[in-house]
């Protein structure tokens, strides 16, 4: 490898990494403007955009609503994607790859398509969209992920261990709780924490199923017609965005520390 | 042990699609839905110009989407993988797909803002002194919509590509150097047909999500920007024609799929020929001969069936040769280089 | 090696049936090991070896027959209450703890004081030639002592019999060279019996004081090393074990007729299977037979040969000689003494066998 570090690679790569972040760059830049019209110059420091939030109820509804259906999905779709990954890692059963393939759709699909099919389903069945077909949907999208991140854990999983835990004297309650359970809970930290992201941040299926109970992003989506409404929107997203950042960076140390016990490599990334 | 996820998956992902396939044969007036089968909603969409508008401008954006992201996603990931140190490569990796983990609605208004006429975008610009007054071809058009796109949707290109660099063998490439080729002439020969793979893999994932946006083109996209899923949705909840809805819905995948399975097959036919005739200059004129052709009269039928088939029929006789063409192809012709 | 013990066998294996489903992995295994014995289980993949050490361990269920360790029925009794301890293939050390908490998992349950317990291993770890890495992560070793964690780990409970699961295939070949010498140390110094599942021919041949030798299933021979080696039950163990050359003959009432060599006549004890009549094998190992170099002469019988391959390997050589009379090749091993010379192709000479060293199998 050379070491040629201003290479005109290397400019574009920096310059990639700026064009991704710019976006992001943007949101506390203006979040703490004292400006209401999105735009430069800068004028000033302030936080009065986010006492706004703190004043809004509907608002606080939603956070309520997200922060529910976050917390549920996270527990379902890591419970699911524990099975998954065990029996995937553990097991050579027919269609294996099928099977797994079609678990997986949903990551390539287009939301809307999810969104619609399990809106018409709902009508068939006569059901009111509410918080807990938004709990279905969002289970269902977050499952891949839920795999993909514990089959890392079970990978690093000898089934030896367990079998060698009992030769040792132990009862299989004693190896499950002595030998798998601490090389697997890092994965499932980090398949909680980001379940509960993917949630927090999804708006279409949340859009297309909600009744009368919004979640944070659909609340956002409402506010976006207002101009004046620009820049307390810009503070709701700093904290959303702060938060997303925040967790995925716990769940990333988890996700390292899982890798770490087992002596696996991290290959980047959790896909 | 597979067991609850996959029943979880079959109650909630093929029920459902199954569900909109039989909606879609199903009308709704006012608030009825009356269940008897009929393809009314498919004659109007296959009549309808509207809708073929729509469709065909959600895929030429859609395929200039994800020509925009790969085409930018590899030197990022070639630089990834070929100059960073591997220590560092997790950590640039993980860099890549932070911003993928905020919320998608955020990001997308945000790029309404920097796009905006009064906006940062425009206000460097003045400032820099580059233009004297905004642009306004950067938002509420299509091109906006691919601007944001293909911002959203990199980190999907980047990791396959990276995965498939990975993958190359360094050793390869010195044998390549070893023989005497220069660096320019080892990637185009080696490195290039060697991640083909990975691009394929990065296609897919861009393509066919971005068919299907909805929040991208509603927000920047403006009345030239609109894509297949804004009519949807208007279908669902504005016209209260749900059955109509799904029936769009069905025919976008329809489309996507047909539309992918033929150009996948054909560039495999064409690399085909191409090796057929034993490569080199006269098998690309060869191949690009065939691609030409092959477009031609799918282009010929989409343009000018109306006048033979009537405008359903037209696309319906253009469906049947790609997708004749396609299983034609994938009977016939074996699996040739680059994974297709 | 040690002797084996004149008491009671310290296990029993009667008529060891198991099937998975209808495939037959077991199909009848008796045998006795006993107290201090090295024994091996012998033979290639997929003859059921590992299924009967996991059948011993408790990890596997059997279908028919009784194991019988010291004296009592194993039947119903679960891995971790049996007086066995299991190397495993892959070592399955855990990874997440450090050496010494993999080496003193064992000893959790046990009423010994916390002192006792570091004492005990702290000697597990010397006895394995660990000492020093007591701290080490788990994740962090190499092959090699991940394996003697593994030892120390099993050895360290006391058991009455270690079982080995084809503990040295991972180590590359100096590194198995040196643990076959450790192993065989260590069995002897612990004193215990140990049982080890190997393929590997030479391996087993080296450590053990018998082996049972299995195909599909069921044990061809059980014997030690020499008998295994000289006195081979059938043909198939004859190939399994070494080199050996088969040589198509005839037999009739008083002698056989080797295709290449001669006549010859055969003590009962070098026909295994029972008396043989008409087309038979003759099996002769590579160093049984001999180079006659110019001048030598010899009190066994003689024939002539022509040399097709030589193989050099600096102590040893190796020729591949067509007898004359016979269409295949045999191999001839010869030390390479001071004063003999190397062969080269194509090259006319004379080679000497003795009757005593064949072994003959029916066709």
């Amino acid at each position: 490898m050379r070491r040629g570090r201003i290479t005109p690679l290397a400019i574009f790569a920096g310059l990639y990494l700026i064009f991704l972040y710019a976006p992001i760059i943007l949101l506390p830049m203006f979040a703490f403007n004292d400006g209401t019209i999105i735009a430069f110059p800068l004028q000033g420091f302030t936080t009065r955009w986010f006492v706004d939030l703190l004043n809004t109820p509907a608002l606080h509804a939603a956070t309520g609503n997200s922060l529910i259906i976050a917390c549920s999905v996270a527990v379902l779709a890591t419970c699911l994607g524990l099975f998954a990954a065990r029996a995937v890692t553990r097991y050579d059963f027919p269609l294996k790859g099928g099977i797994l393939g079609f678990i997986m759709l949903p990551l390539v699909l287009p939301e809307v398509i999810v969104a619609i099919s399990l809106l018409v389903v709902l009508m068939q069945l006569g059901l009111n969209a509410s918080i807990y077909t938004i709990i279905l949907g969002h289970t269902l999208l977050c499952m891949p992920f839920a795999i993909a991140i514990l089959q890392g854990s079970f990978a690093g999983l000898d089934q030896s261990l367990e079998e060698a835990a009992i030769d040792l004297g132990e009862t299989r309650a004693g190896a499950f709780r002595l030998i798998i359970l601490p090389l697997v809970t890092p994965g499932i930290i980090a398949s909680m924490l980001i379940c509960f992201i993917i949630s927090l941040d999804e708006f279409i299926i949340a859009f297309f199923l909600s009744g009368n109970e919004p979640t944070l992003p659909v609340y956002l989506w409402g506010q976006l017609r207002f101009p004046a409404r620009l820049p307390v929107v810009m503070a709701l997203g700093t904290i959303l965005v702060a938060l997303s950042i925040t967790l995925l960076l716990i769940a990333n140390y988890f996700r390292r520390r899982g890798l770490a016990r087992t002596g696996q490599q991290d290959s980047g990334g959790f896909l | 042990m597979i067991s609850p996820p996959l029943i979880y998956a079959i109650l909630l992902l093929a029920v459902p699609l199954l569900s909109i396939i039989l909606f879609s044969f199903w009308t709704q007036t006012f608030l009825t839905i009356n269940r008897d089968l009929t393809i009314e909603n498919y004659a109007e969409a296959l009549t309808d110009p509207l809708y073929r508008v729509l469709m065909e401008r959600s895929l030429r954006i859609s395929a200039s989407v994800t020509a925009a992201t790969v085409i930018l996603a590899f030197p990022i990931a070639y630089y990834i993988s070929f100059k960073v140190r591997p220590e560092r490569k997790a950590l640039w990796l993980f860099l890549i797909t932070i911003p993928f983990w905020t919320s998608y609605l955020i990001r997308i208004f945000l790029w309404r803002v920097i796009l905006a006429y009064d906006g940062p975008v425009n206000g460097t610009l003045i400032g820099l002194g580059v233009i004297d007054q905004p642009l306004s071809w950067i938002l509420y058009n299509a091109n906006a919509v691919i601007i944001t796109l293909a911002h959203a949707f990199a980190p999907f290109a980047i990791l396959p590509i990276f995965v498939s660099l990975e993958k190359i063998d360094r050793s390869l490439l010195e044998a390549a150097r070893d023989l005497g080729e220069g660096t320019v002439m080892t990637f185009l020969r080696v490195t290039l047909p060697l991640t083909m793979p990975g691009v394929l893999a990065a296609v897919l994932i861009v393509f066919i999500p971005t068919v299907g946006d909805y929040v991208t083109p509603r927000l920047v996209g403006g009345s030239g920007g609109t894509m297949i899923a804004n009519m949807i949705y208007v279908q669902i909840f504005d016209l209260s024609n749900r059955p109509m809805g799904a029936t769009l819905a069905v025919l976008a995948m329809l489309t996507v799929t047909i539309t992918l399975a033929w150009a996948i097959l054909h560039v495999r036919f064409w690399v085909h020929l191409s090796d057929r005739v034993g490569g080199g200059v006269a098998g690309l004129c060869l191949a690009v001969l065939a691609a030409v052709v092959d477009i031609a009269i799918i282009r010929w039928v989409y343009l000018n069936g109306d006048a033979w088939f009537g405008t359903a029929g037209a696309l319906g006789v253009m469906a049947a040769i790609m997708v004749g063409g396609a299983a034609a192809i994938a009977i016939f012709v074996p699996k040739g280089r680059w994974g297709l | 090696m040690s002797d084996t013990s004149s008491n009671a066998p310290l296990i029993q294996m009667r008529d060891v049936q198991k099937y998975y489903g209808t495939y037959h992995a077991l199909r009848g295994i008796t045998a006795e090991i006993g107290e201090g014995e090295f024994f091996s289980l012998l033979g290639p993949s997929g003859c059921g070896k590992t299924t009967l050490l996991r059948a011993i361990a408790g990890f596997e269920d059997i279908s028919g027959g009784t194991i019988t360790l010291g004296g009592k029925n194993m039947a119903g009794v679960p891995p971790n209450r049996r007086p066995t301890n299991m190397v495993f293939q892959s070592y399955a050390i855990f990874p997440h703890l450090s050496v010494s908490q993999n080496v003193g998992f064992g000893l959790r349950k046990s009423s010994l004081k916390p002192a006792d317990k570091t004492r005990a291993i702290g000697a597990a770890l010397e006895m394995v030639g660990l000492g020093h890495l007591g701290n080490r992560a788990a994740h962090a070793l190499s092959g090699g002592q991940r394996q003697r964690v593994a030892l120390a780990r099993a050895l360290i409970l006391k058991p009455k019999v270690l079982l080995l699961d084809e503990p040295l295939s991972a180590l590359d070949r100096k590194m198995r060279e040196e643990m076959q010498v450790e192993l065989i140390k260590l069995q002897r110094e612990v004193g215990i019996t140990f049982i080890l599942v190997t393929h590997d021919q030479e391996e087993a041949l080296v450590m053990s004081d018998r082996i049972a030798v299995m195909f599909e299933g069921e044990i061809a021979q059980l014997a030690d090393p020499e008998v295994l080696y000289r006195r081979p039950a059938t043909k198939r163990v004859a190939d399994f074990i070494g080199v050996m050359n088969f040589l198509p003959a005839l037999a009739d009432g008083n002698g056989i007729e080797v295709m290449g060599l001669g006549r010859a006549e055969v003590d009962p004890s070098q026909v295994p299977g029972g008396a043989v009549s008409g087309a038979c094998s003759v099996g002769m190992r590579p160093e049984t037979l001999s180079i006659l170099y110019d001048g030598e002469m010899t009190r066994a019988r003689e024939t002539t040969a022509m040399v097709e391959e030589v193989v050099y390997y600096g102590d040893m050589t190796y020729y591949d000689v067509t007898l004359d009379g016979a269409s295949a090749p045999v191999r001839i091993s010869m030390r390479n003494m001071v004063g003999r010379e190397v062969l080269s192709v194509g090259m006319q000479t004379r080679v000497s066998w003795d009757p005593r060293a064949m072994v003959v199998f029916p066709d």
